[in-house]
């Protein structure tokens, strides 16, 4: 059973707001490696290849040229500088692509508006967060990073490649429309969150939430139209005109009524689905994709019939409230509708290993294989606008590759090999064979700190010569990234011998 | 007869010196006294803006370093300082600290934000921005870092009011002077930024890192606009609506105008790639304070030809900390390399200045620049990130910064080495007025008794019997802090200790814009002290009791402290 509070998107805004209290200038904790080079032309021969987009093939190749697939099929020569990746016995998919995750940002709410589209999820990456590394040791290649729930109208959003090792700025996938957060329900109108003592911000109902979405885009089509309008007397030769004051909050907006930025909304009920589905037809704008939407099943014709995609969970239900109408088999019955459905991960643990979640909808209303492999594939590739890049196996795409040791829907599948832009980010082998030298290195740099502080007290003896008025030099507090809590025991993944037995170390980025 | 003049000159100068710690002080500084005019000869000189000079003499006047180099003729009017054995730096600069300006008073005031209150529910609210607020304004002399930092060879700082996102203008100050407005050299130079979130529910806006930054872009596009628009308005005043003033826009605007540089926190990659950004998008002249993980990413820095301000206080790991918090090793590659960042600097190219970035000991920052030393810096560039480089990046090399004719007679004069840990500072020079530096006295002993708690201390002066009143407390080696307070004011103490029986203290006043010290030994018997005062060469004898409660002296005393 899990525990409520990992679904509580908000339960991260409490920790990430501590977080930042203790120190905005906190330090990065992990330890990013710069991926080899990747070779410019990789041949993977020999294995099981599920394309999603045309079936399965058998010993199977796929040849990659400067990142991108250029020939699937049977048999494919290796051209003669060509690097060969024996598949044999392994499994290629496409890399999985997480619809709902708050990894790799330094900071998830601003939880302190009901409308805070002036944040942009885009400037605070953390290109070092570990779970980026995790992720691509579960095969998951690109992601899409959201606000946190806490309020109506949330940050501006963006999809990611988990280059794990590249700086920031090499993360965002280029050309990918941003989006923007949006939340319905309990958590906007803070539920679960009030402060004794602290005045209740609003909204407090589902009421609010509407009307809270309404004036904000009210707003922003005054505001559109006060820079339409200035812009026609502009060219008209009016020079002598104060121009509007630009405002960050609102230009998003102005974005999404234009079409040039999804929206994806957080929501639970089917009240507050089609509630946001009306707003959005009053003021002209479409909603890209509803996330959670645990009760879609209730509304699918009206997600079919408006176009919008679906984002759930696999099996978690009647954690708070509002997910007391939660079934398993939500996202079969909305394919089965004609809905565009993934499976999310909406925390970093649960991102490695959607391949299981999707595996799950096979199980609960018996999507085929291809089916559950599209939920973490190619549907959230169309839902984010990428499916032209990402989201099967075909060529002209991006090499971006998870290579499994088992059928990817098998609970016993492992990663071996995670690509992105046909460069290796994860590998399995080299992995396991790092985590000795940087255990090592660990060991080494704590042993010098430990010699060094010995040191230092030994000169401070007798206290007597420390010089008058002079204090001992104060430390930094270092700032820890709360350990998160997990609510179970996880199975340990299986040991490689040689290596520490602890589960740290084994686990992928364990030693880092 | 030289030196007959000068024992007789200082003998004078001890006299009123004395008379000024008892009697009426403020009287005696418009006499004059102090001598202007000084020349050090036969010191080793590292002017940093050229080679170092072995003995070199270097003459100052009026506040001015009017001479320097090897053949100069001392003027007859000059006070000679011996400097053999002595090297003479320029005086070192603190780039980046809230030295001299004590209390951060409460920002509110007209234009500003609509509800200081209560939590900003956006940026028009203008959460915690007080960018009005002026460290050259807010300077004070009794902050007792001024004299702390200065004794450690600090003569210069750039300092900026705390609290906020915008806490307000930094200026560069000279750390002494008679008045306030004596330190300041120029102002404003740099407005720091500081990500600073309200602290989380119910806090009000910003929030986060990115709610911060939001913030802070859409202060730089209203300034921007409130510049235009109100152009645009003067030219034509009946055409369209009055735009609004806003104290925080109008004070960025002016800051700006004036060429400050905006300080942008960056201590690791991340931070710093974020911050090379941000300068783009801001389009100001920006620097980056923090640093310390450059050894990473200085060829970026120095692509954009940024500035940086490095803190000097380098990560360690938390004392006492959790023995079962393991650090990273992405923490602990950070803690060993973290000092090499300056040398990566140096070598891409990229112009830095150290800070002490809360270190509070002056020596403690040396010793910390020295430990980039170590870590690959050359000596003569971790100099220059203390002196001329600072003055760069600030604005001021034209005044201060290195040793030459005609800059501003700041200096430090050490018997050695400045990064050598045994090296000591003899004397400071900040606008050509000397400040000799003692060493703090230490205790050969264990104190026998405790000495700490009040007493009233008892003496005659040429004009009669008078007291005042000691609170001192005592470390159990027998280090004595604490003040002494007379009818004109409260000293505390820069060095005492007792050991044994035998006890000294030393307590500092201003006299003639130049401190004196006043020190006061003899032995304690448990009870009561008996011994002398002593400054620069005369004496007194006094005695000391610890006051009774229903003593009326005392009481007396109490009422005359300030």
């Amino acid at each position: 059973v899990k525990s409520p509070s990992r679904f509580f998107i908000n339960a991260k805004n409490l920790r990430f707001l501590s977080l930042l209290n203790l120190c905005f200038l906190y330090l990065p904790l992990a330890v990013a490696a710069t991926p080899p080079d990747a070779p410019s032309v990789i041949l993977i021969q020999n294995a099981t290849i599920f394309t999603v987009s045309h079936g399965t093939i058998e010993h199977g190749s796929i040849l990659i040229k400067d990142g991108k697939i250029a020939e699937v099929g049977q048999t494919i020569n290796a051209p003669k500088d060509a690097k060969v990746i024996d598949g044999a016995g392994q499994f290629v998919i496409p890399g999985i692509i997480d619809c709902h995750s708050h990894i790799a940002a330094e900071s998830i709410n601003e939880g302190s508006v009901s409308v805070s589209s002036i944040v942009n999820m885009a400037e605070i990456l953390n290109p070092e967060d570990i779970d980026i590394y995790r992720d691509l040791a579960g095969g998951v290649t690109s992601a899409n990073i959201l606000h946190g729930s806490a309020n109506s109208i949330g940050g501006q959003t963006l999809v990611i490649k988990l280059r794990w090792g590249l700086p920031a700025a090499k993360l965002p996938f280029e050309g990918a429309l941003p989006g923007i957060k949006f939340a319905l329900g309990e958590n906007p109108k803070r539920s679960n969150f009030s402060v004794p003592g602290q005045p209740r911000r609003y909204p407090s109902t589902r009421m609010g939430v509407e009307e809270t979405i309404r004036g904000a885009f009210s707003e922003a089509r005054d505001y559109k139209k006060a820079w339409e309008d200035y812009n026609k007397r502009f060219t008209a030769g009016e020079k002598s005109l104060i121009p509007p004051r630009r405002d960050l909050r609102l230009e998003p907006l102005v974005e999404v009524l234009e079409g040039k930025r999804y929206v994806h909304s957080h929501c639970y009920r089917e009240d507050e689905i089609l509630m946001l589905l009306r707003v959005a037809k009053e003021f002209g704008f479409k909603v890209r994709t509803f996330q959670h939407v645990l009760e879609g099943y209730k509304v699918a014709d009206e997600l079919a019939a408006a176009g919008v995609g679906a984002s759930t969970f696999s099996d978690w239900w009647a954690y708070k409230v509002e997910a007391y109408d939660a079934i398993p088999y939500n996202a079969a019955l909305m394919t089965r509708r004609g809905v565009v459905v993934s499976i999310n991960s909406d925390d970093a643990e649960e991102a490695t290993h959607l391949n299981q979640e999707a595996a799950k909808s096979m199980k609960f209303g018996g999507l085929s294989h291809d089916e559950a492999l599209k939920m973490v594939t190619i549907n959230p590739a169309m839902q984010l606008g990428i499916e032209k890049r990402v989201g099967t196996i075909d060529v002209g795409k991006d090499a971006d590759l998870a290579i499994y040791n088992r059928d990817p829907l098998s609970a016993y599948a492992v990663v071996q090999k995670t690509m992105i832009d046909g460069r290796v980010y994860f590998d399995r082998q080299r992995d396991i064979a790092e985590r000795s030298e940087l255990e090592k290195e660990k060991k080494t740099l704590i042993d010098k700190f430990k010699k060094a502080a010995e040191k230092k007290s030994e000169d401070k003896k007798p206290d007597a010569t420390v010089p008058i008025g002079q204090k001992p030099a104060e430390k930094i507090p270092e700032v820890k990234k709360p350990e998160e809590k997990k609510p179970e025991e996880k199975p340990k993944p299986p040991q490689s011998s040689g290596t520490d037995s602890s589960a740290a170390a084994v686990r992928p980025g364990g030693v880092l | 007869m030289r030196s007959k003049f000068i024992h007789r000159f200082a003998l004078a100068v001890c006299f009123t010196a004395l008379l000024a710690v008892f009697c009426a002080a403020p009287l005696l500084h418009s006499q004059g006294g102090e001598p202007q005019y000084f020349a050090i000869r036969g010191a080793k000189v590292f002017p940093v803006s050229g080679p170092p000079i072995e003995n070199a003499i270097i003459v100052i006047a009026r506040g001015l370093i009017t001479a320097i180099g090897k053949d100069i003729a001392i003027p007859p009017e000059a006070w000679v300082v011996d400097g053999k054995g002595l090297t003479v730096y320029p005086g070192l600069v603190d780039s980046f600290t809230d030295v001299g300006i004590p209390v951060a008073p409460t920002a509110s005031g007209e234009g500003g934000p609509r509800r200081s209150q209560e939590g900003a529910r956006g940026p028009e609210d203008r959460p915690a921005s007080t960018p009005w607020r002026s460290a050259a304004d807010e300077v004070s002399l009794s902050d007792k870092r001024i004299e702390t930092w200065r004794s450690g060879g600090f003569t210069t700082v750039v300092s900026a009011p705390k609290g906020g996102i915008f806490p307000g203008q930094a200026a560069v100050l000279d750390l002494a002077g008679e008045r306030a407005g004596d330190l300041v050299v120029k102002s404003p130079v740099a407005i720091p930024v500081v990500f600073q979130t309200s602290g989380g529910f119910g806090g009000g806006f910003p929030s986060s890192i990115m709610g911060v930054l939001a913030y802070v872009h859409q202060v730089w596009l209203d300034m921007d606009w409130s510049i235009k628009a109100q152009a645009t308005y003067e030219k034509n005043l009946r055409s369209s609506a009055r735009p609004r003033y806003d104290r925080t826009e109008a004070a960025l605007a002016e800051a700006l105008e004036d060429h400050a540089l905006v300080l942008i926190p960056a201590n690791n990659s991340i931070q710093i790639r974020r911050a090379i950004e941000l300068v783009d998008r801001w389009s100001v002249k920006g620097a980056i304070y923090g640093g310390q993980m450059a050894y990473e990413v200085a060829p970026e820095i120095a692509a954009k030809k940024l500035s940086v301000l490095v803190n000097l206080k380098w990560p360690e790991a938390e004392k006492d900390a959790d023995p079962e918090d393991k650090p990273s090793l992405r923490m602990l590659r950070f803690r060993d390399r973290a000092p090499s960042s300056p040398a990566a600097l140096a070598k891409a190219g990229v112009r830095f200045a150290f800070y002490s970035g809360g270190i509070t000991a002056p020596k403690d920052a040396l010793k910390a620049a020295k430990k980039s030393i170590d870590a690959g810096l050359a000596p003569d560039a971790a100099l220059r990130a203390l002196t001329l480089s600072a003055a760069e990046i600030f604005g001021v090399a034209d005044r201060l910064g290195s040793l030459e004719s005609g800059k501003i007679a700041n200096l430090v004069v050490t018997d050695g080495d400045l990064f050598e840990e045994k090296t000591k500072i003899k004397m400071v020079f900040v606008d050509g007025h000397k400040f000799e530096v003692h060493e703090p006295e230490k205790p050969k002993d264990p104190p026998k008794g405790d000495i700490s708690g009040k007493w009233k201390l008892s003496y005659t002066t040429p004009d009669g019997p008078e007291d005042s009143t000691a609170d001192f407390a005592m470390d159990k080696d027998g280090t004595i802090s604490g003040t002494v307070t007379s009818k004109r004011g409260t000293a505390s103490v820069i060095t005492g200790y007792l050991s044994v029986d035998k006890f000294s203290f030393t307590i500092n006043i201003l006299l003639e814009g130049s401190p004196a010290d006043v020190t006061f030994s003899g032995t304690f018997d448990g009870t009561s002290l008996k011994g002398s005062i002593s400054v620069q060469g005369f004496s007194l004898d006094f005695t000391g009791v610890k006051p009774t409660n229903n003593s009326t002296a005392a009481a007396t005393v109490l009422r005359g402290a300030p």
